[in-house]
């Protein structure tokens, strides 16, 4: 879900975002502020829509500012944007985590299978983000407005001058992709934990799916966030070693040196980094990702 | 042969004045800042060999810096333990510049393919994966704790240990300008220039006949080596390197200088690197919002200064050659946008540091100590001060930048004059 924001972001306008993190946390933040008074429902679309406004405010008097430097600019600027959203969300929630939770009446689980239980929570953050994935696509590709901001995005001249405002589009494709961030925001910031940390923690795995994705390919952000989320969730329970491995085919080797600590080394132990080795392959054996159309 | 005494001589002034400083700042303070400014400075450099001379932005140059110390450091150990043959202490940014340049040749070859957006993606991948590396790769990285050394090893020419802090600062200061001055010299050469044609134009760099990604990575693998080479004195200076050192905060620490003092000049890293530096040691002990100055005045320098601090100065080039009158005409126009500018900003300041005291202390106590006056957090007076500044000073800034705008365009106009009549 994130990805595909910031997907959307950078595949439409070519404008890379590294505070779209931040903007995830962000959404985090206003959903523990509002359900704190309201509740969770609410803060489910009051959240995105702050969000929205504040990408939108950002691209408007700030982005297309730098727009005229080029990309690597606008890059820098988000740099910088991620910086201050850290702080200023330290100074106003501080530096501890604050309790943002599962809201009660979906805190159970909801059926088991084969032993594992799936809790109803995690079974409405599946739903809500398929949906949403699923309302993207479509009105992306199939209606009329989804069409004028993909010929806005390739082709800003003619789209203007047959009548159409291109920097609002730009503000507004802005706005939505901070949205859906911000949504995610608030779907996974009671189960990671909302610390101020979060978006650096977060940031450079997005920016691992969209490289494996393919730059700009919206179906490849999806592919690419589910596989590696499936690696690291899958890696972290596998409790093998390359050592096993040998053992298990029948050699049993006894080496008393650096290599001895290499091949001891578990799965579970090197997941944080298998994403990045991905990358890496990717970039080496196929660097246009899964589903891009161009090389990185 | 005047020429070339000229150039020098500004070398040799920057290394009398850098050599007699510790004697003027004798407190181990500022000796422990001038230090780190030096491996900085090369650091800064090296970066900005990459940003501003190659056009690549790297999130990911601080695994060469940090790469080179953890193997200085584990040298210095091995020596220490007499498990390795002794290597001269001086010579030790030898060692990090060969990391920096094997681990800098190995990942600019897979990432060097594009510049731009996707480079930087790519370099925040290996960042990403370098850190997090560290804290599984125990045996050499220690995890979190990083390593320690006593960098007091083997014979003693001259009866120099380096154990003192006044013998590293030499060391540093004579590898600085060393380095800086190699790093100056290679942006004269062709490479140099071939390095700014293909970031300014990489399709008709590749048509004249140039391997665009060979000459990128060539600028990547040297700029990593000079990267290695700080990273080396680094870990000499402080005897200690962690994990902190090769991750995304010492590399955005570099970025930030580079471009705030100027990415397209080569004195701006250098005015970055110390202005930075003794920033963050004086500031972050005075100020808890340290890094969200840090971060609203790097993307202030983004959106409206480009060039950085050196590039708003060398931008004043043509005008003081042409007639040092304009220049000075300039003054007042300029001083009077400028403090309304920063009328606005104390109170912004001002409102930033109450909101931080009041986020940190208890409701119970108020007084808050600002600009050496204190004020009373929880009072709507001095909310009321901050923020009738700031209106202050944005009322002051629409009426004062125009004016600073039109002076400047009409001594631009003269030049512009000046230059068509000869």
């Amino acid at each position: 879900m994130l990805s595909s924001g910031l997907t959307l972001i950078f595949g439409m306008m070519g404008v890379l975002n590294f505070a779209h993190a931040s903007f995830f946390m962000l959404g985090a933040y206003f959903a523990y502020q509002i359900s704190k008074y309201i509740g969770f429902i609410p803060a489910l679309f009051i959240a995105p829509l702050i969000i929205a406004f504040c990408g939108a405010m950002v691209e408007k008097y700030a982005l297309r500012r730098v727009h005229k430097f080029g990309h690597v600019a606008e890059l820098l600027f988000t740099f910088g944007l991620f910086y201050i959203i850290e702080e200023l969300v330290q100074m106003i929630w501080g530096k501890v985590p604050v309790g943002y939770h599962v809201p009660e009446y979906m805190d159970f689980t909801l059926f088991s299978m084969s032993g594992m239980g799936y809790q109803a929570y995690a079974m409405f953050t599946l739903v809500v983000s398929v949906a949403m994935f699923i309302v993207l696509f479509s009105v992306l590709t199939k209606t009329r407005a989804g069409l004028i901001i993909q010929a806005a995005l390739t082709h800003p001249e003619i789209v203007s001058s047959l009548g159409h405002n291109v920097p609002r589009v730009f503000m507004l494709v802005f706005g939505l992709g901070c949205a859906l961030a911000g949504l995610a925001g608030v779907l996974a910031g009671n189960t990671l934990g909302t610390e101020p940390s979060m978006a650096l923690s977060l940031g450079p795995i997005v920016f691992v799916v969209i490289v494996v994705g393919g730059l700009g390919s919206l179906k490849g952000a999806l592919v690419a966030s589910i596989l590696i989320g499936i690696v690291q969730t899958s890696a972290i329970s596998l409790d093998y070693s390359i050592n096993n491995f040998i053992e298990f085919i029948g050699f049993n080797v006894d080496i008393e040196s650096l290599w001895r600590i290499l091949i001891d080394l578990t799965i579970s132990q090197i997941a944080p980094i298998l994403p990045y080795l991905l990358l890496v392959l990717m970039l080496i054996f196929r660097p246009r990702g899964l589903f891009g159309n161009r090389d990185v | 042969m005047t020429n070339f005494f000229k150039s020098f001589s500004t070398w040799i002034i920057v290394a009398f004045i850098a050599a007699i400083l510790p004697l003027i700042f004798d407190s181990s303070f500022a000796l422990t800042l001038l230090s780190k400014m030096g491996v900085l400075i090369i650091f800064t450099v090296a970066y900005n060999m990459l940003l501003g001379q190659g056009g690549m932005l790297s999130f990911g140059h601080a695994i060469y810096f940090g790469l080179a110390g953890y193997a200085s450091i584990h040298i210095l150990n091995g020596i220490g333990e007499e498990t390795l043959p002794y290597f001269p202490t001086v010579l030790f940014p030898f060692i990090g510049a060969v990391v920096g340049l094997f681990f800098g040749s190995l990942v600019g070859y897979v990432s060097t393919r594009r510049a731009g957006t996707a480079f930087a993606m790519i370099s925040l991948g290996f960042c990403e994966m370098v850190t997090a590396m560290t804290l599984i790769f125990v045996i050499f990285f220690n995890g979190e704790d990083g390593i320690q050394t006593d960098r007091m090893v083997g014979p003693e020419p001259f009866g120099i240990t380096f154990g003192p802090q006044i013998e590293i600062y030499y060391l540093i200061l004579f590898w600085c300008l060393v380095a800086v001055a190699l790093m100056y010299i290679i942006t004269k050469t062709p490479f140099g220039r071939m390095s700014n044609a293909v970031r300014d134009n990489p399709e008709r760099a590749a048509f004249i006949g140039y391997n665009v990604r060979r000459v990128r990575w060539q600028a990547f693998a040297l700029s990593s080596m000079f990267a290695g080479a700080a990273g080396s004195l680094h870990a000499l200076n402080y005897e200690h390197i962690g994990f902190e050192s090769v991750s995304i905060v010492q590399s955005g620490a570099v970025l930030f200088m580079a471009f705030i003092g100027g990415a397209g000049h080569f004195l701006g890293p250098i005015v970055g690197a110390i202005g930075l530096t003794y920033l963050d040691s004086t500031l972050a002990d005075v100020t808890e919002a340290w890094l969200l100055y840090l971060g609203l005045t790097f993307s202030g320098i983004v959106m409206f200064a480009p060039g950085g601090l050196a590039g708003l100065i060398v931008m004043h080039g043509p005008i003081a050659r042409t007639d040092k009158k304009l220049l000075i005409s300039l003054i007042k126009p300029y001083f009077l946008a400028i403090s309304s500018v920063v009328t606005g900003l104390i109170g912004l300041i001002g409102i930033i540091e109450m909101l931080y005291f009041r986020s940190l202390i208890s409701k119970g106590e108020g007084e808050v100590v600002i600009f050496w006056t204190e004020f009373n957090a929880n009072g709507i007076m001095s909310w009321l001060i901050f923020i009738t500044l700031i209106l202050v000073g944005i009322f002051l800034s629409k009426k004062t930048f125009p004016m600073a705008k039109e002076s400047w365009d009409h001594a631009i106009s003269v030049v512009k004059t000046e230059i068509s009549n000869e």
